[in-house]
Formats: structure tokens, sequence, C-alpha cells
């Protein structure tokens, strides 16, 4: 029997002759679960969110956000005035004040709606109008990020991804936008396509939307551009370069493999990132060119020329200055502190 | 170095000349020449004031005698006041870079200082105070700030005189414009003074028994402000050109509020003439900041 079974000298192989077998039994399905020490599996996605979770700032921001998007998607069902509507004999109302012909309906039995902030110097009801001017102002700042975001992406990924003489060539044309003083020409553009687009785009259904809210898109789309096309094309060279990608090149993933599964998460956090915080400064831009009057056209109203009009009663109104003032300090207050959640939770690199 | 400033020097001039092809044929891309008003000239007086004006000329034509006027240093007229504009920006923008200049100096000073405090005392009340500081002051606009404070201390309290026709109290206007790059630097301070402090050579200087002092401005400083340099060259250019919205609010006849009353007027020859001189002011600071960076600090490769 010993003959049989002969070991090398210095193998570690058991000698299974020596055990009685019927000393084992087989693992159970728990004992086997046991041995499984890894964590659980997380996608890129669910970890950046878990670090967001626990960042109070973040979620405060993002709470603060929610309410002001609800506030301004229900308000208008609720309140029963319109942005431009005239409330006769109640200009200049202050906080929860009635005019005396409201007085004399609710004297009456009847209920009138409260002007919760009051009403501006026409009789028209000042809340609304703030709620009005924080949906344009977000609308632009998220539309108009969401639109340099697309074109960035587009010419930074062709860029990066070409190389060679294509690349230097469309760099060399982002350089030049780069260096071009931003709010002169969007000042300039402003005022040149407030008067040029007018006539062409009368009747259509553009001009719902009113001329200075598509030439501040088009402003965007034309200059903001540049800082994301950058910003993609340096992530997608360095990222091209990463051994993970050479080694999945080496074990023959195909090409739309490594893109989406090894160079786009990559890419993604900054491009989250960026376009959080593109939006703060997409509405700091249009409430300066509203403040100027090159923003939205009256009666709509932005937060920006809110506060502008709010300028020539400030000794007697203050009210009608800080509304708006605080609105737009808040949303972009909270924009700022989401953004900045967010590039630690999802780009711990960048952080700090 | 050299081949570097040339290659620089090389991309401002194009860049000048790009800017001043889109003012220019944006500008003449609105419809209406500057003579058009309600009242019909006869057709005799509209060609003698075309051909006096070069407007008879094609487009391409006239934008060529624009710029041998231009570099010239002849701006033309304003077509609502009917001066000189080179004259209007020979007296409107001493006063706005005085104010841009007090504002920029305050806002690096200040903003220095801050933002080594807070490195330096990372994660005690000082540092949080100027973290929430800054986080508030970047969200608020300028013009919201500039309001707030002409309510504050014009109307409210009563301190500085309102709307002066001179240019002395320039307190509120210089605080409006300073504080959201002073904010910025902070930030930009703090961030760098950390990397900085958590280097090789400061661990090497403190063993060796430098004074605590030394490392922090001599070792620490010095190298944080390399980043802070490159931040300060286009913000003294913005705050030069983007104090339209506070000279207007308070009032100030600097070159800020000639653009706005330009905007506002319609008045195409004055925009277009101070965007060209806003622009080249910003596209020679940013070129200055180019060479001073790579002069500061010889990490940086040439390219």
């Amino acid at each position: 029997m010993a003959d049989k079974f002969k070991k090398a000298p210095l193998s570690a192989q058991i000698d299974l002759s020596k055990f009685n077998m019927g000393n084992f039994e087989k693992a159970t399905d728990d004992e086997k679960r046991q041995q499984e020490v890894m964590g659980e599996s997380t996608t890129f996605f669910k970890d950046g969110m878990r670090r967001l979770r626990k960042n109070p700032l973040a979620m405060g921001s993002i709470v603060v956000l929610l309410l002001i998007v609800l506030i301004i998607l229900f308000a208008p069902l609720v309140v029963p005035y319109g942005y431009a509507d005239i409330v006769k004999g109640a200009s200049n109302l202050s906080a929860f004040q009635y005019s005396s012909s409201e007085l004399a309906k609710i004297n009456a039995g009847e209920s009138v709606f409260p002007h919760i902030m009051g009403t501006d110097g026409l009789g028209r009801d000042y809340f609304i109008r703030v709620v009005y001017g924080a949906r344009v102002s977000l609308g632009v700042g998220v539309f108009a990020s969401l639109l340099v975001l697309m074109i960035g992406m587009l010419y930074g990924s062709i860029s990066g991804y070409l190389g060679g003489r294509v690349d230097l060539i469309m760099m060399r044309i982002v350089d030049i936008i780069y260096s071009l003083p931003d709010m002169l020409l969007i000042i300039l553009f402003a005022v040149v396509l407030n008067e040029t687009l007018a006539p062409v785009i009368k009747g259509t259904i553009l001009d719902k939307l009113g001329v200075n809210m598509i030439s501040l898109f088009l402003v965007f789309g034309l200059l903001y551009w540049v800082s994301m096309a950058r910003l993609i094309r340096g992530q997608i060279l360095t990222i091209k370069q990463n051994e993970y990608v050479l080694a999945a090149q080496c074990i023959g993933t195909s090409t739309p493999r490594i893109i989406s599964k090894h160079i786009l998460p990559n890419c993604l956090s900054v491009i989250i990132i960026t376009t959080a915080l593109q939006v703060p400064s997409a509405i700091f831009t249009e409430s300066y060119l509203s403040f100027l009057g090159l923003g939205v056209s009256a009666p709509m109203p932005s937060l920006g020329s809110l506060a502008n009009d709010a300028r020539s009663g400030l000794q007697s109104y203050p009210s009608k200055l800080i509304f708006p003032a605080l609105t737009i300090c808040l949303i972009v207050l909270a924009l700022n502190l989401l953004g900045d959640g967010l590039r630690d939770a999802f780009d711990p690199k960048l952080s700090r | 170095m050299t081949k570097y400033i040339v290659k620089r020097v090389l991309l401002a001039i194009l860049t000048v000349i790009v800017i001043s092809m889109i003012t220019f044929f944006a500008m003449n891309a609105i419809p209406g020449g500057p003579f058009n008003s309600e009242k019909a000239a006869s057709a005799a007086t509209m060609a003698e004031l075309n051909a006096r004006y070069n407007l008879d000329k094609p487009v391409p034509v006239q934008y060529v005698l624009y710029m041998k006027n231009l570099l010239r240093g002849e701006l033309g007229v304003s077509l609502k006041t009917g001066r000189s504009i080179s004259t209007i920006i020979g007296e409107s923008f001493p006063i706005s870079a005085k104010l841009g200049l007090i504002a920029s100096a305050i806002a690096i000073v200040a903003g220095l200082i801050l933002g080594s405090t807070a490195a330096l005392m990372r994660n005690q009340w000082p540092d949080r105070l100027i973290v929430f500081l800054t986080t508030l002051i970047t969200a608020m606009p300028s013009f919201v700030m500039a309001t707030l404070l002409l309510y504050l201390f014009c109307m409210k309290l009563n301190w500085v005189p309102a709307f002066t026709a001179g240019s002395n109290h320039i307190v509120l206007p210089v605080i409006a414009l300073s504080f959201s790059p002073m904010a910025y630097i902070t930030r930009l301070t703090k961030t760098s003074m950390l990397d900085a402090l958590s280097q090789d050579y400061i661990r090497t200087a403190r063993a060796k028994g430098v004074p605590q002092l030394k490392v922090i401005f001599l070792h620490g400083l010095r190298n944080a402000l390399i980043p802070v340099i490159t931040y300060v060259g286009p913000m003294i250019a913005s705050i030069l050109t983007g104090s339209m919205v506070v000279e207007s609010i308070f009032g100030i006849g600097g070159l800020g509020s000639k653009f706005v009353s330009g905007i506002t007027n319609r008045d195409y020859t004055m925009i277009m003439a101070t965007t060209i001189f806003l622009a080249v002011i910003m596209v020679v600071a940013n070129l200055l900041t180019d060479i001073v960076y790579k002069l500061v600090d010889p990490r940086i490769k040439l390219e």
C-alpha cells in the first residue's frame, strides 16, 4: 500500500491515505458564503452617490434646489395671478398687504389670494414675478449648460480622438476663442443679435421664446463651449495613455467597449462636475445681461431685470430688490455647493 | 523663451485682429445705417453723409479704412453725442482705471492674507469662517452686491453720500468690485498654500530649524503665489472691463458706464470702439501674465 503513493520529499501534497475520509463533511452554502470577503459589487455611479449622501452641505443644497424647482413649477398653478396681470389700485403693496378694493372683497366674505411678496409699481403680484424670474434664470442656466456640454463634448472628443494635425488646428481655434474677452463679446452679440434676429424669426415658434432669449443661447453656444472642449480633450488624451487602456487593448477588447467602459466613466466625473458648475455661471451671465437690459424681454421677468427695476424705487421699496437678489443668491449658492459636493464625491483627485 | 514670447505676441495680435473683425462685421450686420432716422433726409444729403463716413464703400474696404484710422488712434465719432470717441475714452478710462486698480490691490492683499490664514489654521474656526464667507460672496452677483451696499450705506446709514459727481467717494464701488475677486483669491491661496506646505522642502526647512515665520513666508507663500499670479492678470483686466455695472449703479462716469450707455442708446460706434479698446487691454494683460508665469516658475517647461 505504502509504495503505491510515493510522495516527493519536499512536496506539500497531503497524503490522503493517512486521513479517514469519514471525518470530513461538505461545507454548507452558508459556510461557503463566509469565505466571500469581497465588498458588495458597486458601480462608479453608486459609489459616487454614496459619497455624495455623506456630504451634508451637498444634500442640503439638493433639498433647497428641489424645493425651488417645486415652487417654480407649481406656484403658477396655485397663485391666481399671472406675471403680467395688473391688479388695479394695488401698486407698491408690501408683503401680505391688500389693496382697498381687495379689502372690500374680503369684508364681503370673498377670499382673496394674498400678495406674498407684495406688488410692484404697476400692481403686478411680485411673488409670481419672482417665481417666473427664477424659472427663466434656472431654465437658461440648465439649457445653456447642456448646450455648452454638447458642443464642447463633440468638439473635444473629436479633437482628442483624432489627434495629430486635426487636433492642432482645432485647438488653435479654441485658443483664439478662449482669449476673446467673453463678457464684452456677449454684450456685443446680444446687442447685434437682438437687432438682426427680430425680423428673421417674426411669426415663427421661436418668436414666442423672445429674441433676447435666443441670442442668449447663441452667445453661450458660440463662446462658452471652449473651456469644456479643452477639458474633455485633455481628459481623453490622458486617459488614452493609461495602462488599463493598454491592458484592455492587449487582451483584445473592442474599441467601443474601451471607450464606453474605460475612457468615458473616467471622463464622466469631470463632465458632471463642470456642467454642474457651469449652471451657476450661466445664471450669473443671464442675470447680468438682464440687469443691463439685454436679457429676456418685458413683461417676462428675470431675476436680473427685477433687481434692475427695483433700483429706481430702492429708497422706498427695498424689499423689491431683496426678494430677487435673495433668490438668485440662494440658487447660485446651492448650485455651487452641489457642484463642490459632486466634485468631492465623483473625483477625489480633484478635491480640496 | 524668446520663441515662446514671440509666439504669444503673435497669438495676441491675431486675437486683437479677430476681435476687431468680429466687432466690425457684427456692427455692420445690424440693419439700418447710423443716419437713418424718422425724418428722412434727402437722397443727396444721405449720399453726401455716406461718402463722408465711407459708408458707400463695400464692408471689407470699410473695415480696412477703419483699422487704418484705429492705428492712428482715431476711433471715430459717437453717433449720439457727436463727440470724438478718443476724447471720451481719454476722459473716462482714467476713472475706471483708478477704481479698478485700487479694487485689484485690495482684492490681492486681502485675499492673500485671508487665504494664508485659512490654510495655516486649517479646520479651526477662522478657516471655517473664511470658507463660509467666501462661499457666500461667490454666490452674489456684483450688481446685487453693489445695490445692497448702496442701499445700506447710502440710504439707510447715510455714511456715504450717494451719487457724488466727483470720484472722491470710491469706497463703496471699490468694495463692490473687489469682493468677488477677493473671495476667489482667498480660495486659490488657501489651496496652493496647503499644497506648498505639504511639500518636502517645507519639511526640510523645518527640520534644519528655520523659524516658523520664515518657513511660512519665504518657503510657503512664495511658492503658493504662483497659481495666484496666473489669476491676477486676467482678474485686473476683467475688473477694469467688468466694472460697467458697478459704475452705472454708483453713477461714476467711467468707461464702463459709457459702454453701458452706449448699449442702451444703441450707439454703435461707441460700442465698437470701447469693445476693441477693452479687448486690447485684456489681451495684453493675459499676455503679460503668461510671460510672467513662465518667468517665476522655472519648473514649467518652455515649449
